[in-house]
């Protein structure tokens, strides 16, 4: 491996993630309101709920998407509530889509490096001549892309294939390995799972933990298979109408009487759910 | 997919051209520019010039539209831009070649910036209609500033010298074009490899993701005008050059048609697409002329009938193209080298 390189890859700090307070609403539609959550750095945190919960709603408040009508967010004690979507990338937050954002004209490798955009460079004159800083940082891009993220997630046998024609599931996992190429602190995955077969759930789990595990990143994740939420989540909060009714263990979680009445009431039983019978996630 | 090209390192994947075979298609084209001015037609040198700046041009629009996924229907505009600086300059200051050129495209893209403004604000057909809107505009300027445009007169352009050599004719005005456009086409082609590039095609295929990745849509959108400009800019002052006069009807809405047809004719989105475009469209129109003056000797009468027939067989080869081959020329060309690639193996 040449010196350019150094082996290890580059590890950034866990994030830590509070918010506080979050409201937002559609017209008429209160999708949230007012709830908390504490994400500790290096944990695997679940956000669960019925359809319509607010899940997806929180995501994109948090990643800057949406702007909250109330609340903060704070990335490492620091308020980023007004910090614009884009610019978020850059400090360390990724994010997946429920339904999957990728950029289907593109191969798996070309979406893999656009993850890293908001840490390169290379001006527009470089990129012309393709020479000095913009040659050099593309070829450790592909270098470290390839040991760190393709290598890991066993993408090798696609990365030239264009990602629109590739099953359901990978195209999952291409957007997992373009989040990581950001250089995540905080990942925070929504619905990782949805519309997967045992197998590839499976997959996608170790993979979520492998992640934590070698990067050390901070993971909040969004997901209805609650197999895995229970299998795999250190905390889990609990929304429901937009509120959070319950945050804690998988264990104290699942048997809150609040979360089972919710869940009754909806979509499923948590408890059931956890024995291996999850109800269906939307798969778009 | 070709599999059989196990790649030694990345460097070599990251390469301009990925395969020899790439690079052998390359160094033919590179031999047949050279050599081609041994043909000694006046005429066919004139039309290898014209071909060259509608590469250049064409390739502009295509970073634009077929990258950017940004519809312009201003391009033409921008060559005005471009021709109408370089007679200016040329003609008032007799400031050298080369710098007028630059000029051309730097006038023109900074104009190109501005005109991509809305398209922070609007998309699609209603940018096109913005985009139109806009050299509509900048026709307006060209006919009433005479001061500096001359006017519906317009401006006579002085012949381009280069080191005390006049380029007085297409056969050596050709040196100065060929060089040029050759540049341009692997400068758009290196654009692709790096993170500007890659933002630009981003932004076409989903906007919102694009910005949570971290790339600034205001900057990327406003960059891919500029420079697309700075393509039109460069070309219309060769053009000026080869024409030697820029009126405001040099370049008609229809040219931005024009271009359009040949970024999509072609192949959006990638970069021999934008060569294979410009030289159909350019070419195939003296092609059926010249099919029309052979007939002459039969029908003495033919080219005189033929003369609407001709547009009528363009745009039927047109909407030809966008029926059986939506992706362009260029994905003719890679199922043809594909064929002979697996070559006696069909597919
Ligand atoms: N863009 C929007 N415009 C209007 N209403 C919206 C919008 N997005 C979400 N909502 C509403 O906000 C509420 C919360 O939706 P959200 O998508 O956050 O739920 P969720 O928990 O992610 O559900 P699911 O499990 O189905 O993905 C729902 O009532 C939904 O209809
Ligand atoms: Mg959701």
């Amino acid at each position: 491996m040449s010196p350019l390189h150094p082996a290890a890859p580059v590890r950034p700090p866990a994030a830590r993630l509070d918010v506080e307070n979050l409201s937002l609403q559609f017209g008429g539609v209160k999708a949230l309101d007012g709830i908390d959550l504490n994400v500790a750095p290096g944990s695997i945190t679940a956000l669960i709920g019925p359809n319509g919960a607010g899940k997806t709603s929180a995501f994109n408040s948090i990643s800057g998407f949406y702007k909250p009508k109330t609340g903060t967010v704070r990335l490492d004690g620091e308020d980023i509530t007004a910090v614009p979507a884009r610019d978020r990338a850059k400090l360390g937050l990724a994010r997946t889509f429920q339904n999957i954002a990728l950029f289907r004209g593109m191969t798996v490798l070309d979406n893999i490096k656009l993850g890293r955009h908001a840490h390169l460079t290379a001006g527009v004159f470089d990129a012309f001549l393709y020479w000095g800083k913009a040659k050099r940082e593309e070829m450790e891009l592909r270098a470290e892309v390839e040991r760190d993220v393709i290598d890991f997630l066993e993408l090798d046998h696609i990365r030239n294939v264009p990602v629109a024609i590739l099953p359901y599931g990978l195209q999952k996992k291409v957007e997992l390995a373009r989040a990581l190429a950001m250089r995540p602190r905080i990942l925070m995955l929504d619905e990782p799972v949805a519309g997967m077969n045992r197998e590839e759930t499976e997959d996608m789990a170790r993979a979520i933990l492998d992640v934590r595990e070698e990067w050390g990143v901070t993971v909040l994740l969004v997901e209805h298979d609650m197999g895995m939420v229970m299998d795999i989540s250190d905390h889990v909060c609990v929304l429901n109408f937009g509120r959070r009714i319950a945050a804690g263990t998988p264990e104290e979680v699942r048997n809150n009487p609040d979360v089972i009445k919710a869940y009754l009431g909806s979509s499923g039983d948590p408890r059931r759910a956890a024995e291996g019978h999850a109800p269906v996630g939307e798969v778009a | 997919m070709r599999v059989g090209t196990a790649k030694e390192s990345y460097a070599a994947d990251e390469g301009l051209f990925k395969t020899d075979t790439q690079k052998v298609w390359f160094g033919l084209l590179m031999a047949g520019l050279l050599l081609f001015p041994l043909n000694g037609s006046n005429y066919w040198m004139f039309l290898a010039v014209l071909v060259m700046i509608n590469v250049i041009s064409t390739t502009g629009l295509n970073i634009l539209t077929g990258y950017t996924g940004q519809v312009s229907l201003g391009h033409a505009a921008f060559m005005a831009v471009g021709a109408y600086t370089v007679a200016f300059f040329d003609g008032r200051f007799d400031t050298p070649v080369l710098l007028n050129l630059v000029l051309a495209g730097a006038v023109a893209a900074g104009i190109g910036y501005l005109v991509g403004l809305p398209s922070l604000r609007i998309k699609g057909l209603y940018l096109a209609i913005a985009t139109l809107a806009a050299s509509v505009i900048l026709g307006f300027v060209f006919l009433n500033w005479t001061p500096v445009t001359g006017g519906l007169r317009g401006l006579n352009v002085p012949t381009a010298t280069i080191a005390g050599i006049e380029l007085a004719t297409p056969d050596r005005l050709y040196w100065l074009v060929m060089p040029i456009c050759v540049v341009m086409v692997l400068a758009a082609k290196n654009l692709f490899r790096t993170r500007v590039g890659r933002a630009f095609i981003a932004i076409r295929d989903r906007d919102i993701s694009a910005e949570i990745i971290g790339i600034s849509l205001f900057k990327y959108k406003l960059m891919s005008f500029a420079i697309s400009s700075f393509y039109a800019g460069v070309a219309g002052g060769l053009w000026a050059y080869l024409f030697r006069v820029v009126t405001p009807e040099s370049f008609p809405a229809l040219a931005s048609i024009f271009f359009l047809a040949a970024v999509i004719v072609g192949g959006a989105g990638t970069i021999v697409g934008g060569i294979f475009g410009a030289v159909f469209m350019t070419l195939i129109p003296e092609f059926l002329k010249l099919s029309a003056t052979a007939l002459v000797p039969w029908f003495p009468d033919a080219s005189i009938y033929l003369a609407p027939v001709r547009n009528i067989i363009f745009g039927l080869l047109i909407i030809g193209f966008l029926i059986f081959e939506p992706m362009g020329l260029a994905e003719m060309w890679r199922r043809t080298r594909r064929y002979f690639a697996l070559w006696p193996f069909r597919t």
